[in-house]
């Protein structure tokens, strides 16, 4: 949740392989794609957070709405504890680097997500554990290159593609669309290796929130999904919050 | 002249019993072959109804186009009023609300952190209700390898084979990690009751049975389940019967394209089963009709045989004056005679042979490590109303046949040559 949070962040992922583009698709006049990015992550990435947000995911079926409370601690350590619907009230779940938990009050049981479960969805939403659990800046994990300018939001924007140069990249490509100003990703596409289009990513409100600029709602797209995506809205967020160490510990999934 | 002939027949032995023999031996062998069969077949075809689809199922048209992937999420939701109706519109059918489930069976320490964890398939049927016939269908008395059925909210039984991977012990408690109809993670503890052995290597390896009630709690699907099973209480499936079922009830939703509405189909409109029963049916039919096809000509040979022999005797029939047509229509019904006596010997052979098969059956465990489809370990054959008088149809046919037409030499016989084979 933490990169949903950070709105550019629930679109980071991965790296890429700049040095396999050509040049000539470079956009003239355009600054290094190396460069966007490094501004991107350093507005993406701060300090201590702590948010409230709701996630509002229109299924095939129906829409349902969960909220969250979220504590986080750079790029590696958060804590969320869900407050509604009041069947999800009181699971928990804590990511400490590579490691994730949650916890279920109704069993009393604090259960390690890993391996094929990552790839399964939040709470029925869009997006997936293994989503939640990229703690690389979009420069650790892509390649990139400028290959055009669109506006979205009534923003002009660069467009970036960017490869994976990690193995380990949950997408193999995204198309990122950032805003030239601020600095945010406003639209995404991101890809397999295949080509296939996974997931798309849409900011479609943008607030100023101290010296940042924060996405306040965003429509995440599972496209192997035929539901209309989850909205994501961050309602509340507090930016170098006072955070006890002790929260992000195993012993506090269970007060 | 039947009596006379039936005589004879009892005391001339060297004359009736080969051809009884073999007769006895070919009805025994078909009514066997045709019982074991049918009784593959069978198994087959109430497996996959009573554990897997029902002789007819509802769903939702979403669920049915993605039924490989078991997608709760496009679950029948208002079941109960759904299986209510049901019940009042076809009363001769039990229909059996069931959710199949997929995800983690995990086991915790004395610390509540997962000891063992394993992948299971499982699947809910309604356990506890007064008068369900699901424990019976299910077959879960016969196939409890420990412990006891669900009684208790929370109840489950895990496969041996699971158990004894995971180390659980009976009542024992294990976390379902699964994916609630919302398609969020969910939780839910069970208590072990007990240990089955299904038969179904594909169960034995992770196989897992709850009540419904307890999988709709667990899954978040109130008032839903992922398919409503039609078992026509007779056990039989009929595909002409389950095509007017489900004509019937899809005609009442003919006029909306609303993809969650309930759609009805029948065993064979399930995956892989319009192939497998077609396959049963060819099989059995080309495996029987070759059978009888040489059975017939053993005994049509048999028939031949025992005629040619008695060419003297035709001799000296006709010399003492004895009409052609006499004789030649007297062997035909001792014929007879002895193909009735050899099919009802070999009938009732072959019979007590497939009753033994019924109960007994063949334990083929060794042979299917590796499938994954529900298939019977144990094979047994079947008594059916056609078994009783298969065995007649080479048993009596091919023994006419083969007197007949070698009776024919009876018209050929001429008695002037009669002596001189007597005095060689």
């Amino acid at each position: 949740m933490k990169r949903a949070l950070l709105g550019v962040v629930a679109l980071a992922a991965a790296a890429a392989a700049a040095a396999s583009f050509a040049p000539a698709q470079v956009t003239v006049g355009a600054p290094a794609a190396d460069a966007i990015l490094e501004r991107v992550d350093r507005n993406a990435v701060a300090g201590n957070r702590v948010a409230v947000s709701e996630m509002v995911i229109r299924g095939r079926r129906d829409s349902r709405s969960v909220k969250a409370k979220s504590w986080i601690q750079g790029a590696d350590k958060s804590f969320t504890e869900y407050l509604e619907p009041a069947r999800e009230r009181g699971i928990k779940m804590l990511k400490l680097g590579d490691q994730l938990w949650t916890y279920s009050p109704d069993t009393d049981r604090t259960i390690a997500i890993s391996g094929h479960m990552l790839r399964q969805s939040v709470m029925g939403s869009d997006l997936s554990y293994e989503d939640m659990m990229e703690d690389r800046t979009l420069r650790q994990a892509y390649g990139a290159r400028v290959t055009g300018e669109e506006t979205v939001l009534d923003r002009p924007c660069w467009v970036l593609e960017l490869a994976a140069k990690v193995g380990d990249a949950a997408y193999a490509a995204r198309t990122i669309r950032v805003d030239k100003e601020r600095f945010l990703v406003l639209k995404e596409e991101r890809f397999a290796k295949s080509g296939k289009l996974l997931k798309t990513f849409e900011v479609r409100a943008v607030r100023r929130i101290g010296d940042r600029w924060v996405p306040t709602e965003s429509v995440f797209r599972d496209a192997l999904k035929s539901g209309e995506g989850t909205v994501f809205k961050i309602e509340t967020v507090e930016f170098d919050a006072a955070i006890p160490e002790a929260l992000f510990t195993k012993a506090s999934l269970r007060k | 002249m039947i009596r006379f002939l039936f005589k004879g027949i009892l005391r001339d032995r060297a004359r009736s019993l080969f051809p009884l023999l073999v007769i006895t031996a070919g009805v025994f062998l078909s009514v066997a072959l045709y019982g074991y069969i049918k009784g593959v077949e069978l198994d087959i075809v109430r497996s996959n109804a009573d554990l897997r689809h029902g002789h007819v199922k509802v769903v939702t048209r979403a669920y049915a186009k993605d039924v490989d992937q078991i997608p709760n999420d496009l679950a029948l939701t208002g079941a109960a009023a759904l299986i209510r109706d049901l019940r009042l519109a076809y009363p001769d059918t039990d229909w059996l609300p069931r959710i199949l489930f997929g995800g983690l069976l995990d086991i915790p320490d004395a610390a509540g952190e997962t000891r063992a964890q394993a992948p299971i398939a499982g699947f809910a049927a309604d356990l506890r209700s007064p008068g369900s016939p699901e424990i019976g269908l299910l077959g879960l008395k016969k196939i409890l390898a420990s412990g006891r059925l669900p009684e208790k909210p929370g109840d489950i039984l895990i496969s041996a084979e699971l158990a004894g991977r995971l180390k659980i012990g009976l009542g024992e408690k294990a976390t379902l990690i699964g994916y609630s109809m919302h398609g969020s993670m969910s939780l839910a503890n069970f208590t072990v009751a007990g240990t089955v052995r299904f038969g179904f290597q594909a169960l034995d390896r992770m196989g897992v049975i709850a009540d419904v009630a307890d999988v709709q709690n667990a899954l978040d699907m109130e008032d839903a389940v992922g398919e409503v099973l039609g078992v026509f209480r007779d056990g039989l499936y009929r595909q002409d019967r389950a095509d007017i079922v489900a004509r019937a009830f899809n005609a009442r939703f003919a006029g909306s394209d609303d993809e969650f509405l309930p759609v009805m189909q029948t065993l064979r409109d399930q995956p892989g089963m319009a192939l497998i029963l077609d396959r049963i049916g060819d099989s059995t039919a080309i495996i029987i009709g070759v059978f009888f096809l040489v059975m017939s000509l053993v005994m049509w040979n048999a028939g031949l045989l025992g005629t040619l022999r008695r060419y003297g005797e035709f001799g000296v029939r006709l010399a003492i004056g004895e009409d052609k047509g006499h004789v030649y229509r007297s062997m035909i019904v001792e014929a007879l005679l002895i193909g009735a006596l050899g099919s009802i010997a070999g009938t009732v052979l072959g019979l007590a042979v497939s009753f033994y098969l019924q109960v007994h059956g063949i334990d083929i465990s060794g042979m299917m490590k590796n499938v994954t489809f529900l298939m019977p370990t144990v094979l047994r054959a079947r008594v059916t109303p056609a078994s009783f008088v298969i065995g007649f149809v080479p048993g009596l046919l091919a023994t006419f046949i083969g007197t007949a037409i070698a009776g024919r030499a009876i018209y050929r016989r001429e008695t002037a040559r009669l002596f001189k084979e007597l005095e060689s």
